[in-house]
């Protein structure tokens, strides 16, 4: 299904925007009509930009007192039958821990942004970090999977924000929309199209809404007030929600369908992109920000006529194992430059069999491309 | 739970999980007469639980929408259902530890932004779930897990603390006060704006044993005797009323007539 771009969105065409403005309007464009937040720098103008469009679309914003109660109230509109979407960054995405593994076990989708500042705690709110990555896959206690992007652009916050609420309601599961504070606050010019793919969630009722019988392992979802006398509950609970809470079976099947329904779909949901691969010697791995820099160092370097190339990976969680795997096949070397102590580096080498080394840079600041051009070329040699 | 009100219970219920003489039970009857009552139409119906025995008044016996959440946050999930789809009738079940401990700013904030929705707060005093730890709600001095040598802080007065936070009605009264309960119950649902009520439930289980109430009619006897009405209370010093506890309403307006929440509406 494709919705044309019309009733208070932004007619198609070239704008320049920021980062964060973009990833609100491209929320708008597939149809979110929720947002429950709290402010929080470097995020707050997604919230901000929310406050006043969202009407505008016969959507309902909601200033919550914290953040905790945020992703609570964008999880109770889910269930009412939103596309429902919180923005953050560290310190709140922290508080949301408790209520993401809510959404997982509940299967909830909605659409959590976090823009990345300099961690841990206070930091830095300002200055720019990439060390949320690991938490935006293990924060919550518990097994299990999520989804989560990485935007290097202007135009891609708009895009993976659409993207980001198609894989939601695909795979009834929380996304990640993991930017980093010098996106959010970037300014380029974007192109908004004239339509945009937009995924809904099934809202048969007939069949079990926590249930193990369908066929990819994601149930269909009823809203409240559909008749559907939905049982909802954190607690482990059989296809129908009641709560099982001291049988092994339940629990075991539960927990793994959670992440089979995400693992199993990794070539649906995976997306990654190459560039001068062909007989690369060396390859860059790289991801939000940090990409645009390693992009800029990889092409003057084949001007030098080093065999260098570079994969930039656009969904960071599941991890793109099998592409990083072909891609990484027969190469002497692979580099990845991070802004954090290594979070994506040891996945990276979980796929290769090549020697895997990191650039790591946590001084708040993004990395430059001169800094990623000396790195690689002493390495590409 | 008699017969008559098994239309509301789902199909596979057989029993409530309380313990023996626990109030919670008859909460759930009352709460279930005055929907009947009041004819609302269920599938507009939802109810919103945390975490705790309270919790499980709605979860999953009732047979309507029912969301059963985390530790505190029952109000914010119920927040943001209401202001996405303002027709369902909104009603949050829960305890004190849940709602006024570790949920204490969902819940004044909930009122201060006066949420359509009804707040009922089972309040047992104490932890029950977890064992019998001091609550927020614990009376000074009773003996819990946590405060063997008795509680030495005091407790909130949740009604006072809700009505300052700007909720439309604010009611408190015990389970042995069923009738009084059920029409402020029906008052809380009529209210266009945040209703909060604080039933008294008392816990024999956690409480009672180690607060000399071990035996559940002696629990609720000794519930009926501290319970005392607002004009009551001003005729008594301040340390005569010390052990008593005032039922009534503490803030109530724009009540709109019964008809507004029934199958016409
Ligand atoms: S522990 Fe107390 S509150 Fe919980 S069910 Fe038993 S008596 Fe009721």
């Amino acid at each position: 299904m494709s919705r044309s771009r019309t009733e208070g969105l932004l007619p198609p065409g070239d704008y320049y925007l920021s980062g964060n403005e973009a990833a609100a309007e491209g929320a708008l464009a597939v149809g979110c009509d929720f947002y429950a937040g709290y402010p929080i720098t470097p995020s707050s103008e997604i919230m901000e930009r929310m406050a006043w469009r969202l009407p505008e679309v016969g959507g309902t914003f909601v200033q919550m007192e914290d953040e905790i109660g945020s992703l609570c109230a964008v999880i109770g509109a889910a269930w009412a039958g939103a596309k429902a979407m919180t923005a953050t960054s560290g310190p709140g995405f922290s508080l949301m821990m408790e209520p993401l593994g809510y959404a997982v076990m509940t299967e909830t989708p909605l659409v959590i942004m976090d823009v990345q500042r300099a961690g841990p705690c206070t930091g830095q709110a300002t200055r720019v970090g990439a060390g949320d990555i690991m938490q935006a896959r293990w924060g919550a206690h518990g097994d299990y999977q999520i989804i989560a992007l990485s935007p290097w652009s202007v135009q891609e916050m708009f895009d993976m924000a659409v993207q980001a609420f198609n894989l939601a309601e695909r795979f009834r599961v929380p996304v990640v929309l993991l930017a980093e504070e010098a996106v959010g606050h970037l300014r380029e010019r974007i192109t908004l199209p004239s339509e945009v793919t937009v995924i809904q969630r099934d809202r048969d009722k007939t069949r079990p809404p926590f249930g193990s019988e369908e066929p990819d392992g994601v149930p269909p979802m009823p809203a409240f007030g559909d008749g559907a006398d939905l049982l909802v509950t954190g607690s482990t609970h059989d296809e129908w929600g009641f709560r099982k809470t001291e049988d092994p079976e339940v629990q075991r099947r539960l927990v793994t369908r959670l992440s089979r329904k995400i693992l199993d779909h990794r070539a649906e949901i995976c997306s990654v992109e190459t560039y001068c691969m062909e007989d690369a010697q060396v390859m860059v791995v790289a991801y939000g920000f940090t990409a645009r820099s390693a992009l800029h160092a990889v092409r003057h370097l084949r001007g030098e006529g080093l065999e260098v190339g570079m994969m930039r990976l656009r969904t960071l969680w599941p991890f793109p194992e099998e592409a990083v795997a072909r891609m990484g096949e027969g190469r002497a070397r692979v580099l990845v430059p991070e802004m954090n102590l290594g979070q994506i580096q040891g996945e990276v080498q979980k796929a290769v069999d090549c020697p895997v080394e990191a650039y790591h840079q946590v001084n708040g600041e993004v990395i430059p491309p001169s800094v990623l051009l000396k790195w690689i070329r002493e390495r590409s040699l | 739970m008699s017969r008559d009100m098994n239309a509301y219970l789902r199909e596979e219920i057989q029993r409530t999980p309380f313990c023996p003489g626990c109030g919670h039970g008859i909460l759930m009857g009352v709460l279930l007469r005055a929907i009947d009552e009041m004819a609302l139409p269920m599938e507009r119906v939802l109810f919103v639980s945390g975490i705790g025995c309270a919790a499980w008044i709605p979860s999953p016996h009732f047979k309507a929408d029912t969301l059963h959440t985390i530790h505190g946050r029952a109000v914010a999930f119920a927040t943001g259902a209401k202001l996405y789809n303002p027709e369902l009738i909104t009603l949050v079940v829960s305890g004190d530890g849940d709602l006024s401990s570790i949920g204490g700013n969902h819940l004044i904030h909930a009122a201060r932004r006066d949420l359509d929705m009804t707040v009922l707060c089972a309040n047992n005093m104490i932890y029950g779930m977890t064992g019998g730890q001091v609550a927020s709600t614990t009376p000074e001095g009773a003996e819990t897990t946590t405060t063997p040598g008795g509680n030495p802080e005091r407790p909130f007065d949740l009604c006072r603390l809700v009505a300052a936070a700007g909720a439309r009605y604010v009611a408190r009264y015990g389970v042995v006060q069923p009738l009084l309960l059920k029409r402020a119950i029906q008052k809380g649902i009529r209210t266009r704006g945040f209703a909060f009520i604080e039933v008294l439930s008392p816990c024999p289980t956690q409480f009672g044993r180690r607060n000399r109430l071990r035996d559940p009619a002696e629990t609720m006897k000794s519930l009926k005797a501290r319970l005392i009405s607002q004009r009551q209370a001003k005729s008594l010093t301040e340390s005569e009323r010390a052990s008593r506890i005032v039922y009534g309403e503490f803030a109530s307006e724009d009540s709109d007539d019964l008809e507004g929440r029934g199958r016409d509406a």
